[in-house]
């Protein structure tokens, strides 16, 4: 994948997989609100053809990485490296929706053309290629009955459509989740997932997430946050780093789900069918 | 009522201090309108209302001086209007006591200051309560200014307005510069509050603020919609406010304020009727 034509170095050369070249650089990046370190010594590569789950326990962090990425909050010391074009809204980011206000006077088309401000840029008016690309995303994310309906009267699933539809419109070159799946019924979870895993083959996913089963099968990087990362090559999840990263070997199990995901990740991705190095 | 205010208000647009009144009640329906709505939709009523009264202690160390004191309630307004948007980033702990301390302080102030003013005493009820009929030819011209700066960032800034007033942090990542613009926000709201005092008083600015976007919101689902919608009903609450208070002698800012609660509480049970009606038939 070559998103960016400026990017200056070729990617560094892999005998498994090549995994594409980084995109999103974090290094040893400290960060924080106020005077309380979230993030501690943090280093973390996104490459171009990653799916990746940042997972960890409440408070671990994970919102913190992800808004540090996005250049949200300034890191106390270390740095990001983002290799993506110059234009603002490059990265997509899709926030979790319980902080919102649900009265705000906009219909969901207005809100999923926002996603085009990067884009259009200051003193522009919308073109017809905003609206198109408007119309174009709200129909992929099936938006098209509630348009114009206020954004207040959607339902959590509807909402979430919402917002990953604001983010593709801008074009971004490597879309964030934070929980996606949140406040959403599970019988959409499914063709949530399935429309991630279909952004996914144009560009990198950052998912944040509590719970790592709705996407097992799907992702091929974990990283597990709490204040440091405790892990992420592109591969295996062991239940050392998890229980290191939670304190706790009670979660892994009650999680249950690491083995799925890398049974699932080397039958698509590294070996034929029934190879699993895990077991 | 209007039997008795109309001809009368015709008669006596022919005054110079009625025309400011009316002027001025329109140019505040638009500071009720645009103003209003990004103050109701950002949460930002009770720091309005803590800039009002800080304002007051400006204004009153000013006249003590002998300055304008629109100059010491301008340049209070939008000191603490930096100030209080400031301590908002962190609201919980303390956003909510600062605007509290700030309030009763600038209050204070300007009181200490009016009673240590030597010879003619003024009148404290115009400030707390305001006059419409009292605003001259400069408040008018100063209204307009402010009137004219805001309408030009709304025509050059609308989408990105939006959706900061929306959601910051996704603006934000699409590149709008969300410091500045809430800054500016927050400048603006500063300098409306002191040029409507005149019209409704320190105690009652805030409604001002806060009642016409309130009605609008509930009838209306767009940014927009709801900017303009607030801009007419200001217009009516002030204008029929300044008419009721003169058919019936009352001061303008409590009648104008009224107005406004009535309309809302008009609304707000037209559609509870309507809901209720609805499922029924």
């Amino acid at each position: 994948m070559n998103a960016s034509p400026t990017r200056p170095t070729p990617p560094a050369p892999n005998p498994v997989a090549d995994p594409g070249p980084p995109l999103i650089e974090v290094d040893r990046v400290t960060a924080g609100y106020r005077r309380e370190a979230i993030l501690e010594e943090v280093l973390l590569t996104v490459r171009a053809d990653d799916f990746l789950a940042v997972i960890g326990p409440n408070g671990g962090g994970k919102t913190t990485l992800v808004k540090v990425i996005l250049g949200l909050l300034e890191p106390w010391s270390g740095e990001v490296r983002r290799h993506l074009s110059d234009r603002r809204g490059a990265m997509g980011y899709v926030p979790q929706h319980a902080g919102f206000d649900q009265a705000f006077p906009m219909r969901v088309s207005d809100v999923v053309r926002t996603g085009r401000l990067g884009l259009r840029g200051p003193l522009r008016r919308w073109s017809a290629a905003d609206r198109r690309a408007v119309a174009g995303a709200i129909e992929r994310y099936g938006l098209e009955r509630v348009a114009r309906d206020p954004v207040g009267s959607l339902s959590g699933g509807q909402l979430q459509r919402t917002l990953i539809a604001r983010a593709m419109v801008g074009e971004p070159e490597i879309l964030f989740l934070d929980e996606p799946l949140a406040s959403i019924d599970t019988e959409f979870r499914g063709r949530l997932v399935d429309a991630l895993v279909e952004i996914n083959r144009a560009i990198p996913l950052v998912v944040v997430t509590h719970d790592l089963t709705p996407f097992a099968g799907v992702v091929r990087q974990i990283a597990c946050i709490n204040r440091r990362l405790f892990y992420h090559p592109s591969g295996e999840l062991s239940a050392e780093m998890l229980e290191e990263a939670y304190g706790c070997p009670v979660e892994l199990i009650a999680h249950g789900v690491p083995h799925r995901v890398l049974a699932d990740h080397d039958h698509l991705h590294a070996g034929g069918p029934g190879h699993d190095r895990h077991d | 009522m209007t039997e008795a205010a109309a001809p009368g208000l015709v008669e006596l647009l022919g005054y110079g201090f009625l025309r400011n009144a009316v002027a001025a009640g329109l140019l505040a329906a638009v500071l009720c309108g645009v103003v209003g709505t990004f103050v109701v939709v950002r949460r930002l009523v009770f720091l309005g209302g803590g800039i009002a009264h800080a304002a007051f202690g400006g204004l009153g160390a000013c006249y003590w001086a002998g300055i304008d004191p629109r100059i010491g309630a301008a340049a209070v307004a939008v000191v603490s209007a930096l100030v209080l948007g400031r301590t908002e980033q962190v609201r919980g702990r303390w956003g909510d006591a600062v605007i509290g301390v700030l309030w009763a302080v600038g209050m204070a102030v300007g009181i200490v200051f009016l009673h240590a003013t030597p010879g003619y005493a003024p009148d404290l009820m115009t400030y707390l309560f305001g006059n419409i009929l009292t605003v001259g030819d400069t408040d008018v011209a100063l209204t307009a200014a402010l009137v004219a700066l805001v309408l030009l960032l709304l025509a050059l800034y609308f989408k990105e307005l939006t959706a900061l007033a929306f959601d910051p942090e996704f603006a934000a990542v699409q590149g709008v510069p969300v410091r500045a613009a809430g800054t500016t926000l927050l400048v603006v709201v500063a300098l409306a509050v002191v040029l409507l005092i005149h019209l409704v008083g320190i105690l009652l600015v805030i409604a001002l603020l806060a009642i016409p976007p309130a009605i609008s919101l509930m009838l209306v689902h767009r940014f927009g919609a709801v900017m303009l919608l607030s801009t007419v009903i200001g217009a009516a609450v002030t204008l029929g406010g300044l008419a009721l208070s003169w058919a019936w002698d009352l001061p303008s800012g409590p009648v104008i304020v009224l107005l406004g609660a009535a309309l809302m509480l008009a609304v707000a049970g037209g559609k509870r009727l309507a809901r209720l009606r609805g499922p029924a038939g």
